[in-house]
């Protein structure tokens, strides 16, 4: 086991080198001249120089790239041009907006898409079955985009049940962790379902019903605990999805999260903010699949001696 | 070839696919049916996509208030919805589709070089897929976008770049595995080279896999696109696409709810249909896995 998980650890290590190339290529290499910008229209050639010289910009590429490494291991991220603040600070004060969005999300999935998927599961030919279904192809063809502007137009204009934007307390919560967690829910609960039914075909499964054990031990002690290796992985790959969800989510509710952050940084140009948070998120992502690995040799002896 | 002739009359055919997997028919069905809506919107609507007239600001749909000039209202501009969501959906498909090609050539590509040369050129572009896969794919396109632009092309690039693992990966596999088949090593002691075994055996049983991908993803890439188009870094305004007419509509949802519903209705129509008949060709082409 400590051998697989050194060689997974390797891999992970190995992956965010390449995050860090790639971020480094879109946003130092890509742009243009990042002095120009930052400096206001027509400055003389001399100030653009005098600043290519301070952010280190008249080094080569190389030793660019090795000092951009250095800086993000010491937690410096540059100067948000926007708000004149460090920009890992910046994006810090937006992570706790976007945890319990998703932490929301993630509740709601894992509540309603492995039992719905369970229902489908061992009630095939039912509503229960066909319910799911419907569920499993809506929730994945709705954009949440739409899905979100469609609830504000019900519970916030219509019903005026629920406010629609802004942060202040758990009823802020509901539309958009509901908007956010739609197609991830639906995704699972598919899963989950096909899943069950490929475990729930196993011959252990109909020793153990031969033995007599009672109908919900069989599902939920024997077969649910083999079905739910797939399904974890892809609520693992789910929150690269999440993220991505939550930049359209937090658009739509005016959530003050990293979502909406990275998008107002990318309008008013502010590189150093996008580059904190496709950093951050992608070494979280990397951080967040290492951990189900080592989750997986905790449920599934079978991995450990692979 | 006896084959066209002996081929039975479409409406068999359909019966038969229909009996297989009606979700198949019915997804198929939607998609074509909306496809050859946006291809032929000169013919169907009369009114320009484009031009304002703020003499017709906000007329509501017919049925709720409305005329038959302007069947599904107005928008903010007096701009005909229906004629904008025909032709902002020949945009969406479009992009779309180039960009699912875009996609999967590369990918195949990429995964082919990746199975058959393997070692440094295997490793590195497994890697790069993984690098691929660690990043948010929305943050990571508007991030690229802000760079690149907003121009259709730069669009389907980046899809693209979001699109190619899935494929690499299918082809990879299908590669390592068929080259230990015993057929394909005699084709080899006989001399065959490796572009003539990935054309004669490696394709062929790869395509339906690859079908199966690239059904499913044109879903994915319409939402994609509209997403990018509703956060302002996709198509840009006036040119119509469903997602900056959604976002249009959006301040407008207390008084005039039709412009935020009528294009995300489109897109879900579409993105519907593309994930049926996803299904449908994964249970035609691959009968035995259940899904």
């Amino acid at each position: 086991m400590a051998r697989y998980l050194r060689r997974r650890l390797a891999h992970s290590l190995l992956t965010l080198l390449g995050v860090s190339v790639l971020v480094f290529v879109i946003l130092r290499v890509m742009p243009g001249d990042p002095a120009k910008m930052l400096l206001p229209e027509g400055a003389p050639e001399s100030a653009v120089e005098e600043l290519d010289r301070q952010l280190g910009l008249h080094r080569p590429l190389p030793v660019q790239y090795l000092i951009f490494v250095r800086d993000v291991f010491q937690g410096d991220f540059g100067q948000s041009f926007q708000y004149k603040a460090p920009a890992l600070q910046v994006v810090l004060e937006r992570v706790p907006a976007t945890v319990d969005l998703t932490i929301a999300a993630m509740v709601l999935i894992v509540a309603a898409g492995g039992p719905i998927g369970i229902l489908a599961a061992v009630r095939p030919g039912t509503r229960y079955e066909y319910g799911g279904m419907v569920f499993a192809v809506l929730g994945q063809s709705l954009p949440n985009f739409w899905l979100g502007i469609m609830l504000i137009l019900l519970f916030g204009v219509a019903l005026r049940w629920l406010p629609t934007s802004g942060f202040e307390g758990w009823r802020f919560l509901i539309l958009p962790s509901v908007t956010l967690a739609a197609y991830p829910t639906a995704l699972v609960a598919r899963l989950t379902s096909s899943s069950m039914l490929d475990v729930l075909g196993t011959d252990y499964i109909r020793t153990a019903r031969s033995k007599g054990l009672a109908n919900l031990i069989v599902i939920l002690r024997h077969a649910l605990k083999n079905a739910v290796i797939p399904v974890l992985t892809v609520v693992g790959l789910q929150i690269g999805a999440l993220l991505s969800g939550a930049v359209v989510t937090e658009s739509v509710f005016a959530w003050p999260g990293v979502g909406k952050l990275i998008v107002d940084a990318i309008f008013s140009r502010d590189f150093p903010v996008v580059q904190t948070v496709l950093t951050l998120s992608a070494a979280t992502f990397v951080g967040i699949n290492f951990l189900v690995d080592v989750l997986y040799t905790l449920i599934d002896p079978r991995i450990r001696y692979a | 070839m006896s084959t066209a002739s002996a081929r039975p009359p479409a409406g068999i055919l359909l019966a038969r696919l229909w009996r297989i997997s009606p979700m198949l028919v019915v997804g198929g069905l939607i998609l074509l049916v909306v496809a050859l809506a946006c291809a032929g919107a000169p013919a169907l609507t009369s009114a320009d996509p484009i031009k304002t007239r703020l003499g017709d600001r906000l007329t509501p749909p017919l049925g709720l208030g409305g005329t038959s000039t302007h069947l599904l209202g107005t928008d903010n501009l007096g701009r005909d919805i229906w004629a904008r969501v025909l032709y902002g959906g020949r945009l969406s498909l479009i992009l779309a589709a180039g960009s699912v090609i875009l996609a999967a050539a590369s990918g195949v590509l990429l995964g082919l070089m990746s199975g058959f040369a393997g070692g440094g050129v295997d490793d590195l572009i497994m890697r790069a897929a993984d690098v691929q896969l660690a990043f948010p794919v929305l943050m990571l396109a508007i991030a690229i976008i802000a760079v690149v632009g907003t121009s259709p092309l730069a669009i389907v690039g980046v899809l693209a770049l979001n699109g190619w693992v899935i494929y690499a990966r299918t082809l990879r596999a299908s590669v390592l595995s068929i080259r230990q088949l015993e057929y394909v090593e005699a084709a080899r002691a006989q001399g065959a080279t490796a572009p003539r075994i990935v054309v004669r055996h490696v394709l062929p049983n790869a395509m339906a896999p690859l079908l199966v991908l690239a059904s499913a993803q044109f879903g994915t890439m319409v939402l994609l696109e509209s997403g990018l188009s509703f956060l302002g870094l996709g198509v840009q305004p006036p040119q119509p696409s469903w997602g900056n007419m959604l976002a249009e509509g959006r301040d407008y949802l207390s008084n005039a709810w039709w412009l935020g519903t009528v294009p995300g209705a489109a897109i879900a129509l579409i993105v519907l249909g593309a994930n049926l008949l996803g299904d449908g060709v994964r249970k035609v082409l691959d009968p035995w896995r259940n899904v």
